[in-house]
């Protein structure tokens, strides 16, 4: 066991990858001298060397579109999307063609690639860096998306990541790359894509989340404490494809579920699970089933980022008018 | 060829005229009679079966096709000099070269049927399926060639791109890479003077679309299309260059579409009949097929023998198209994934369900 950030343990699961298998390169923008902007793939190059491990042009589109022909040439490309509000170059090749090609080719061909890509807000940073959009990823066919929680997670999650031979867009909240510190087995393991984690159990309320928001939410859940509420916590772990059967559970359950996530409200992930809940649980439901999200807005610059990031208190506001209601 | 056909210059590769004349002997191909015959036998197989696959979509047997009329010789000449191992990603309006790399025509068919089972090219070894979104495919190309350096492998991946593609960033992204990561690539433009109704002035100020090789500091060079000779001759130094130094090329085929974009649209409305004509006589068949006869290789008979034994096969060929199994709800949803999500099961569960349903509701 060894003490990690979601930083190391992403890097420690690149590491692992790239010594046992031959066919996983890594490449992006300053991710093979500098080890990335925020030292995802630290020391790897130096490891690697070159051929395995490189910065490539500054060029989303074509880091996504060399991966695609890569993929298919029967290569495991993991690739790096500096911060997620710069892949959009790359959108053409995920939805057109990374997400496709195996439907396409009835199976002929695969597209095993790892998009990694920084997401989410709360580091005061320029336009375009705090944004969450993984319901846009969620929402096209053929792609598997993940966000880890947890340095053991963000291992587990990324080296079944690199072993699925369908597309993965692994998110990784970097508000928390650094907050979390954990111990981590350093062997080699793996977590199944499309299973969510109950991580605390109750009985009054269910509530959903992923990503930093997690640990928001276990803040709120000792406000819930002293307010004698019980919380059931469940990490989705994974967006697509989204474990219908642990929400449907616990949902049963607890009679009442709340979906807390960073991205703007509509169309959202917390829109799909409330969804689920109405399909799944309607006869058990005491209360509408509710999403505490961003606001349907850009997310504004630091001096008014803390009106649209969503507080502890917020979560438990809405933890309290759910179980009252 | 490359320092004699600087793109700068805007000297274009010729070999014959237009009367098939050789004008070029210098970079005549090494070609033996019979692969000459066998070429442009394979060029008229792809042309009749074009001409009728437009005439099937007439009658309402196949739906939206983009012709390759007039264009065969760099299908055909890209097809002669690609192996099994080698990598071809294509476009959509490269017949001949699907089919020298073992696609069958049946599954062209299929494709423009309507049934993704066409795409996959089964027994034609690397291959990609065909790519719609316009120049997307060509940093596919890349990466393949990525794959080729890093094992070492002793192949070429060779990528097709029209006129009007070479707007697009991913041209540009393409070319780019690959001059920094070096690989054995070739890039075949095929400049057929339109994107749709766009003539090529609209999408470049360049001089030709050669030239933007220099830039990225690969090789490039403008060849004759329609000149079978030229494009055999210049696809295979660039294969050889490509493999040899890692060198990769950009190919401008200068041609002429003489069909439409797709079946869908209408020449006449961008394009005037003295035009049309004017590239008549520099139809690639038609050249190669005047080099032949002068040289007592064909005649005129035999291609009349061959055009009605080609459409006996092409008819077979679509019949047995025509009578493909009917397309299950289950390829819907298969082959996403590797393992299919409890999501996507549901869905189609309840699909099922309902259409059992509707069985009974009809019949009420």
């Amino acid at each position: 066991m060894k003490v990690m950030t979601i930083v190391n343990a992403v890097n420690d699961a690149l590491d692992i990858k790239l010594g046992d298998d031959r066919n996983v390169i890594v490449y992006g923008e300053d991710v093979g001298v500098e080890g990335g902007v925020f030292r995802v793939t630290e020391n790897l190059q130096k490891k690697y060397g070159v051929e395995r491990v490189f910065d490539s042009p500054l060029a989303e589109d074509g880091i996504m579109g060399t991966a695609v022909g890569m993929a298919v040439a029967g290569l495991r490309p993991v690739v790096e999307m500096q911060f997620s509000g710069f892949a959009y170059p790359a959108f053409n090749q995920i939805i057109s063609h990374a997400s496709r090609m195996r439907n396409r080719s009835r199976g002929k061909y695969t597209t095993p690639i790892v998009v990694r890509m920084p997401y989410g807000g709360g580091i005061n940073a320029l336009e375009h860096h705090s944004e969450s959009m993984e319901a846009i990823y969620g929402h096209i066919p053929g792609l598997k998306v993940v966000i880890p929680s947890t340095p053991h997670d963000a291992k587990g999650l990324m080296i079944a990541a690199i072993e699925s031979n369908d597309t993965v867009i692994f998110m990784e909240p970097k508000r928390i790359y650094r907050a979390i510190k954990q111990e981590v087995s350093e062997d080699k393991f793996s977590i199944p894509i499309g299973k969510a984690k109950v991580l605390s159990k109750g009985s009054d309320v269910t509530v959903v989340a992923y990503g930093a928001m997690i640990r928001e939410v276990q803040k709120a859940m000792i406000m819930a404490k002293n307010a004698g509420i019980s919380v059931e916590l469940i990490d989705l772990r994974t967006i697509y494809p989204i474990d219908r059967e642990t929400i449907a559970e616990s949902v049963k359950k607890t009679g009442r579920v709340i979906t807390v996530v960073e991205s703007p409200g509509s169309f959202s992930v917390a829109s799909e699970i409330s969804q689920i809940a109405n399909e799944e649980a309607f006869v058990y439901l005491e209360a509408p089933p509710k999403r505490v999200t961003g606001f349907d807005t850009i997310v504004p610059l630091p001096k008014g980022e803390h009106h649209y990031i969503i507080s502890p208190e917020k979560i438990f506001y809405e933890i309290e008018r759910t179980v009252k209601f | 060829m490359f320092e004699k056909y600087n793109p700068l210059d805007n000297n274009m590769l010729q070999v014959i005229d237009n009367d098939g004349k050789i004008i070029n002997k210098e970079f005549f191909p090494n070609l033996s009679d019979d692969q000459i015959v066998k070429a442009y036998r394979d060029m008229l197989f792809a042309r009749t079966a074009d001409l009728m696959i437009v005439s099937y979509q007439r009658q309402g047997r196949i739906f939206t096709y983009p012709p390759n009329y007039g264009q065969e010789a760099i299908a055909g000449a890209i097809g002669a000099n690609l192996k099994d191992d080698d990598w071809l990603v294509p476009a959509f309006r490269e017949m001949g070269a699907y089919l020298a790399k073992g696609a069958t025509l049946k599954e062209l068919f299929l494709y423009f049927m309507g049934y993704e089972d066409g795409s996959l090219f089964k027994n034609a070894k690397n291959i990609f399926p065909m790519s719609v979104p316009i120049a997307s495919q060509l940093t596919h190309a890349v990466g393949v060639a990525y794959e080729l350096k890093y094992n070492k492998k002793d192949n070429v991946v060779l990528t097709v791109v029209g006129d009007g593609g070479t707007s697009e960033g991913d041209f540009h992204e393409a070319l780019n890479i690959a001059g920094v990561w070096k690989g054995p690539v070739v890039f075949v433009v095929q400049n057929n003077q339109y994107g749709i109704s766009t003539p090529v002035s609209v999408q470049t100020a360049s001089k030709n679309i050669a030239v933007k090789s220099i830039a990225y500091g690969i090789k490039g060079i403008k060849v004759d299309g329609n000149d079978y000779f030229a494009m055999y001759k210049a696809i295979n130094e660039s294969i050889t260059i490509a493999k040899k130094e890692n060198m990769p090329v950009l190919i401008e085929a200068l041609t002429y579409r003489k069909g439409a974009h797709t079946t869908s649209d209408d020449p006449t409305k961008y394009r005037t009949k003295e035009e049309e004509e004017s590239w008549e006589e520099k139809d690639p068949l038609l050249r190669l097929k005047k080099y032949l006869i002068s040289n007592k290789l064909f005649t005129e008979k035999e291609e009349e023998k061959l055009i009605s034994q080609y459409k006996k096969e092409i008819d077979r060929q679509f019949i047995e198209a025509e009578n493909y199994p009917k397309y299950p709800l289950d390829d819907v949803f298969k082959y996403l994934y590797e393992d299919m999500p409890a999501d996507l099961l549901i869905q189609k569960n309840n699909h099922e369900k309902f259409l059992k349903w509707k069985e009974n509701f009809v019949k009420n």
